[in-house]
């Protein structure tokens, strides 16, 4: 465990203040239907970027794009530039399938595999051509996830005999078993209860140390809680979802620069 | 004791609605509907209990051990199933190889791989039209493609494709359903870890699939091993005293001994179809049942 967790907060450290994630004029089509327009904001290394907004506003779809995800949508389309250590994800050339190695993605509802909690983790870490001791990585992601104690006697057992916290905490430890850089997490709290979503939100604190997280979230007290940089979406002309404004959490939530954002997260609409 | 009777009229809306008269009705409907399908239930169950009873009580006194051992005769006594027993194993083993992979990989691409465009959907259409075609024209298929073109000749192999080819679409449609039952959070999930196409159909997919894939094999063996047209058409023959010795061997199967039986004159001869009809029944559910079999061990691997 702590060969690789050194190596990470040393590169954090000396990498504070990056941007590792840039996204510049980004527009998604779903067929004619223009979903997202113009969207352009900067994703801080180790740090928690949450993406707010109301329902329908593009949030998602965003996020999906940035490990491109929306390819496996037959009708989408993504314009722009997401700038990922200097290359654009977003460009031809770039296969997918490495740029979803490097970030990884927890989604709304839990979904481990139907299959035992030490298989899911080892699967992601195997196709990407992990030859080392099983055991042991199972054991590492499960503790960086908090999951270990309550579940290491049962790692031969199906993931979805677990309950709904338990299920994402082992979705998180599955996503940490590929070593990303970014951890995308779509509002990966909202099937769960209070108790388990303070615990991931706990866990996200400590992942941040290591890893970028950016969340997307209905829930604008998480975003206050947890979150470094919140990034406001709304909704313009057409139902197209636009970027109103992205800033520093505590400065966004107490002294916001645009009348729309003060509107939502005073609850006057969303 | 009535409801209504004892708490009053209720209403539904802004009116009041008069129960007990449409009470009565719609329980007297629903009981006549009832009725009604229980008797085609049973009238079902008859009739295939009719068909099995005649069969059994003309052919139970030709079931033996000798029936199964014996060659062709021109002698009722004499006639037996062995060569049409090894040519139905012989053909429909060769079937499953060759239409297993095909129709299983057929699907697996239609659903993951293929872009979703009007060609994709015409190639999709074009084999759902193919399961209604009628299996002589296969037969004759087999016959201008596998006998005379490419020259194989009578033999297992001719047969065994043509099979093949009459229950590809049967097997490709069927797949093609269990792999768009799987969720498709499985699919994101196992995308979102950096697998690829293939990694994610062969580890997750097909798995969770696997039920379902082998409801639609057991679905089109079951056929394959009754169809009779066909494989007359291509090349099985009507007395053979010996069985395949190879893929390239001439052959007969049961279906055709069967047809071959019932077409001679004598009654003994009839009644000895219909011995061979109830071997070929049995043969049917121990089939199924291993088939089965493996269908719950599938479904077992896959932890839902």
């Amino acid at each position: 465990m702590s060969a690789v967790l050194e190596e990470r907060a040393a590169v954090s450290s000396a990498n504070a203040g990056n941007l590792i994630v840039k996204v510049r004029d980004m527009n998604v089509f779903y067929g004619a239907f223009h979903a997202v327009g113009d969207v352009a904001f900067d994703v801080p290394k180790n740090q928690i970027t949450a993406l707010i907004g109301p329902s329908g506003c593009g949030k998602s779809t965003v996020l999906r794009c940035i490990n491109r995800m929306n390819d496996l949508v037959p009708t989408a389309r993504v314009e722009g530039t997401i700038d990922y250590h200097g290359i654009d994800i977003n460009g031809p050339g770039v296969d997918p399938v490495e740029v979803r190695r490097r970030i990884g993605m927890v989604f709304q509802k839990p979904n481990p595999f139907p299959k035992s909690i030490a298989e899911n983790i080892i699967w992601g870490a195997k196709i990407n051509g992990f030859k080392g001791n099983t055991d042991e990585l199972v054991e590492r992601c499960l503790r960086q996830a908090a999951l270990w104690d309550e579940v290491n006697d049962k790692l031969h057992e199906s993931g979805l005999a677990l309950s709904g916290g338990q299920q994402q905490r082992l979705c998180i430890a599955r996503t940490l078993a590929i070593n990303p850089d970014v951890i995308l997490m779509d509002e990966p709290c909202s099937a769960l209860d209070p108790i388990s979503t303070l615990r991931i939100e706990d866990l996200m604190r400590e992942l941040q140390r290591h890893y970028t997280i950016v969340i997307v979230t209905h829930n604008m007290q998480q975003a206050a809680r947890v979150s470094d940089q919140t990034v406001f979406f709304s909704l313009g002309e057409n139902r197209m979802g636009i970027l109103v404004e992205a800033a520093p959490t505590k400065q966004l939530f107490t002294n916001p620069n645009d009348q729309r954002t003060e509107d939502y997260i005073t609850g006057r609409f969303g | 004791m009535s409801l209504r009777t004892a708490l009053g009229p209720s209403s539904i809306g802004l009116a009041r609605v008069d129960e007990p008269s449409n009470l009565a009705a719609r329980n007297t409907k629903g009981s006549i509907v009832r009725t009604i399908l229980f008797l085609a239930t049973a009238f079902a169950i008859l009739a295939l209990g009719a068909l099995i009873w005649d069969t059994a009580s003309s052919g139970a006194r030709w079931l033996s051990l000798d029936l199964l051992t014996n060659t062709a005769s021109r002698k009722p006594e004499l006639a037996g199933l062995r060569p049409a027993l090894f040519g139905t194993l012989w053909v429909i083993g060769l079937t499953a190889v060759f239409a297993f992979p095909v129709g299983v990989g057929a699907a697996v691409y239609l659903e993951e791989y293929a872009p979703n465009n009007r060609w994709t959907r015409l190639l999709k259409t074009n084999i759902a039209n193919l399961a209604g075609v009628p299996s002589v024209v296969y037969g004759l298929l087999g016959l201008g493609v596998f006998v005379s073109i490419m020259s194989m000749g009578r033999t297992v192999v001719s047969g065994a494709l043509t099979m093949s080819l009459l229950i590809l679409p049967v097997i490709i449609i069927a797949s093609q359903e269990a792999i768009r039952a799987v969720p498709s959070s499985l699919r994101d999930a196992a995308f979102a870890l950096g697998g690829t196409r293939w990694q994610v159909a062969r580890d997750h997919i097909l798995p969770a699939a696997m039920p379902g894939i082998l409801t639609g094999i057991i679905l089109s063996i079951s056929r394959a091993i009754g169809e009779t047209a066909p494989l007359l058409v291509v090349g099985a023959a009507a007395y053979v005293t010996f069985n395949p010795s190879g893929i390239t061997s001439k052959y007969t199967v049961l279906p055709v001994q069967i047809y071959e039986w019932a077409r001679r004159p004598q009654q003994d001869f009839q009644d000895l179809a219909a011995a061979a009809i109830i071997v070929l029944l049995v043969l049917l559910l121990l089939l199924n049942a291993t088939a089965i079999y493996f269908r719950q061990r599938f479904s077992k691997q896959v932890k839902w």
